[in-house]
């Protein structure tokens, strides 16, 4: 019976206990890098999909698998370690997990002023590994494949070959001259040589001296103690900070609750770019839905008029830029709004003069003049294409009732077209608003964020939008990556996409739809 | 609301419409135009080129500095396999949530409506510690490399291309597949054979609509990939043109001209399903 079951699912069973065998191997990998969550969800992941399979019952659920795993891992993890992270200080200087900082720490070490001192004659073999032997007052170590042994010079593997009182090889390791040992200084220089007790390392060019621990650690008070000069380091906000505020890297992961968001809002030298970043995001998103949707809705009624001519040829032309990859078209707008070398500021002095010089990208308010430009070029066939279309479902006998009561074009727009025409676009819209909002490539690509904004302790530019922001504060600042800080923008940005979500849902009542039809 | 023009009324109206057109076809004239042009300096350049060559395309596809073959090849490789596994989870996940009725559906349902609320983009800062440290497990699959990538764009479009094609599933009647069953078709066998002949249409929005996304897709790929082999065309020519439109303009040129053609083959291919999706409210990328 049971032979016939792992006849039939033979394939199932393999695939199964493959999956098994991964997840164990990942398991055991995060565990040893002290990934806790991970590691478990690892181990749930893989026994939940075995579940699945092997359950009758549960079978519609394998079909969503595929599906599932991706999201969850993707997706709905990031999210959750987005938010955690925007509680923490994470980033450059603050990477390691507690643990590893103080493992780190306490391997550090420093010379007491009773140190042993040894002389040193270093040795390599032809495949440049090294061998050391040290010679101290008392006794004579030899260094070699990382363990310290003691050793004469009587000792037969050490051969004097032109007997001129040196030691020229020991065993298959030939002496290096002393520029050859300089050059493996680097390597020689983060030896640490345990012997009976005592750690020795490189102390100058000539000698080794034995070491001690820096630090020590208190368990209880969650303070290092640094041996060397007396000072007691508190452990404070993911840094062991002395009493006069100096700081010992690295510093490591910790909570620090609604700090990030705090900073962002009262730190000036982070609180008054932010805010300009801030007000912009919105500004710019604003304006070039509006204006895209003006200048679409514009074309789209010239271009739906079945008394102009060739309209289909002109519909074709318009939606180029729609039909171009926007990372290319982006690069080429750069390039032509270049203050020095783009044709447009060519044709503007050709015109105009040498007036009509523009420093496009280069100054704060032309900068923000060039994003709405370009992306008014990049995305107003859009707004043609969905405009065309809500157009030709309003119906002719409104236009004709409104006729005979002898209203104008210009009252017919604005009490036929525009609110017709606002019901079904109305989602489109704050679509498009929700898109631009974060437009990450339009502001790289573009203008990079710039032109920078004085004396800001993050990096912020003019034309930077929140995501630009985040990235810059995670991956391209000088200040190091900021990744709690860059989290924490992040969440705020969610919250606003997700209200502008909800706005829309409940305009269009799509939730109470989807609900009924699920 | 229109009526005939008289001879002043269209005299505007073309003007306008003309001045529109100009302004849309410019910088695509001017992208062609400079990649013929043998100055590879953008203040030399002339619209109509004095003596057009084709050596910016040559130097494209031999220069030692820009792996630009590759660039494209790597592009055309991720976004094909990603829309290629899109619509392969995507139809799997929709034709469970269509066809069967089990614990969890309802609540799978909205909670993938949720989701796909969520840009993925806001949560780079976890992508790519996840990545980093997928790298130490699986090194084919960290920093750097398409794997990772493409895993990441996997997982962000689910959401919403599983709605999507539920949508299309829930209209195809049930009687094709129960008559299959009574002649003994295994469920799977009614999905391959009767489902997804019939969903063609969908299928092809949303393969398009991945492959487009993918394809042009910058932020994700600017912070996963770091050497220049494993750039996409996105990562890749902004780095070639890195603001130098004074010395490497017509290469650069002849690099757009030839990275926008799979895009606008697409496109075209797409361009009346993608329309009536887009007024369904999904928003170009």
């Amino acid at each position: 019976m049971i032979w016939r079951y792992i006849a039939k699912h033979s394939l199932k069973i393999l695939f199964l206990g493959v999956l098994c065998a991964v997840s164990v191997y990942v398991f055991v990998f995060l565990i040893a890098k002290g990934l806790y969550i991970p590691s478990v969800m690892s181990l749930i992941g893989a026994g939940f999909i075995t579940y699945i399979f092997l359950s009758e019952k549960r079978y519609p659920i394998r079909w969503l698998i595929p599906g599932l795993l991706f999201l969850a891992v993707m997706v709905v993890y990031p999210i959750g370690y987005t938010l955690v992270s925007s509680f923490t200080n994470v980033g450059t200087g603050h990477m390691l997990s507690k643990d590893q900082a103080i493992d780190h720490l306490l391997d550090r070490s420093y010379t007491p002023d009773n140190a042993i001192a040894y002389t040193y004659t270093a040795f390599a073999d032809t495949s440049g590994d090294l061998a050391l032997i040290l010679e101290g007052a008392d006794q004579m170590i030899l260094y070699v494949d990382g363990r310290a042994t003691d050793i004469a010079w009587s000792d037969p593997r050490l051969v004097d070959e032109d007997s001129d009182g040196t030691t020229d090889r020991f065993g298959d390791y030939s002496r290096l001259t002393i520029l050859q040992t300089v050059q493996r200084l680097s390597v020689i220089e983060d030896y640490r040589i345990e012997y009976k007790g005592t750690t020795i390392g490189l102390e100058n060019l000539n000698e080794f001296r034995t070491r001690a621990p820096l630090y020590v650690y208190d368990e209880e008070a969650e303070t290092m103690k640094d041996l060397q000069t007396g000072i007691v380091y508190t452990a404070r906000e993911g840094i062991f900070t002395a009493p006069d505020g100096e700081e010992i890297y690295p510093g490591y992961k910790a909570g620090i609750g609604l700090r990030n968001f705090v900073k962002l809002v009262t730190n000036p030298q982070i609180s008054g770019p932010f805010a300009k970043v801030f007000l912009w995001t919105f500004i710019y998103a604003t304006l070039t839905v509006l204006l895209n949707f003006a200048l679409g809705l514009f074309t789209a009624i010239l271009l739906n008029d079945p008394f102009m001519r060739f309209r289909t040829i002109y519909r074709v032309l318009a939606m180029i830029p729609y039909a171009l990859p926007a990372f290319i078209t982006i690069l080429v707008w750069r390039g032509m709004l270049n203050v020095h070398f783009g044709v447009i500021n060519h044709m503007l002095v050709a015109l105009f003069g040498s007036g009509a010089h523009i420093p496009w990208l280069q100054n704060a308010m032309w900068a923000k003049v060039s994003v709405l430009l370009v992306n008014l070029w990049l995305g107003y066939p859009y707004m043609m294409l969905i405009s065309l279309g809500a157009l030709q479902s309003i119906p002719a006998s409104l236009y004709e009732a409104a006729r005979v009561d002898g209203a104008t074009w210009w009252q017919r727009f604005w009490k036929i077209t525009l609110p017709l025409l606002l019901m079904p676009l109305a989602p489109l819209l704050i679509g498009a608003f929700a898109f631009n909002f974060n437009n990450f490539t339009l502001i790289y690509l573009l203008t990079e964020g710039g032109p920078a904004i004085a004396g800001a302790s993050t990096p912020a530019g003019a034309t930077d939008i929140l995501i630009s922001y985040t990235y810059n504060l995670a991956f391209a600042g000088e200040h190091g990556n900021q990744l709690g800080l860059a989290a924490a923008v992040s969440v705020m940005i969610f919250l606003i996409v997700a209200t502008i979500s909800a706005i829309n849902f409940r305009m269009t009542g799509t939730l109470e739809e989807l609900s009924k039809n699920v | 609301m229109y009526s005939r023009h008289t001879l002043l009324g269209s005299v505007w109206r073309h003007g306008i419409v003309l001045l529109l057109c100009v302004f849309s076809v410019f910088p695509a004239l001017w992208i062609a135009s400079a990649s013929f042009n043998a100055t590879n300096n953008m203040q030399l350049q002339q619209l109509i080129p004095p003596n057009p060559s084709l050596a910016h395309y040559r130097e494209l596809f031999t220069s030692d500095r820009y792996q630009y073959a590759t660039w494209l090849l790597n592009s055309l490789k991720i976004s094909l396999l990603t829309s290629v596994f899109t619509v392969i989870m995507a139809g799997l996940g929709a034709y469970a949530f269509s066809r069967f009725r089990f614990k969890g559906r309802r609540v799978g349902l909205l909670g993938l409506l949720l989701i796909q609320m969520f840009p993925q983009m806001l949560a780079i800062v976890a992508i790519f510690l996840l990545i980093l440290s997928l790298g130490d497990i699986f090194p084919w699959a960290g920093l750097n490399t398409h794997t990772g990538l493409l895993l990441v764009y996997l997982g962000g479009a689910m959401g919403f291309n599983t709605w999507l094609m539920k949508g299309y599933f829930d209209t195809i009647p049930r009687s094709l597949e129960e008559s299959a069953k009574v002649d003994g078709a295994t469920p799977f066998q009614a999905f391959y054979l009767i489902i997804l002949p019939l969903a063609r249409p969908i299928l092809a929005t949303i393969f398009v609509l991945s492959f487009i996304t993918a394809y042009s897709e910058l932020f994700i790929a600017t912070i996963l990939l770091r050497s220049n082999s494993q750039f996409t065309l996105a990562v890749g020519m902004n780095l070639l043109i890195s603001n130098r439109y004074d010395n490497r303009w017509g290469m650069f040129a002849a690099g757009a001209l030839i990275a926008a053609i799979p895009f606008l083959i697409v496109f075209i291919i797409a361009q009346r399903s993608l329309v009536s999706g887009l007024t369904r409210g999904s928003v170009k990328e």
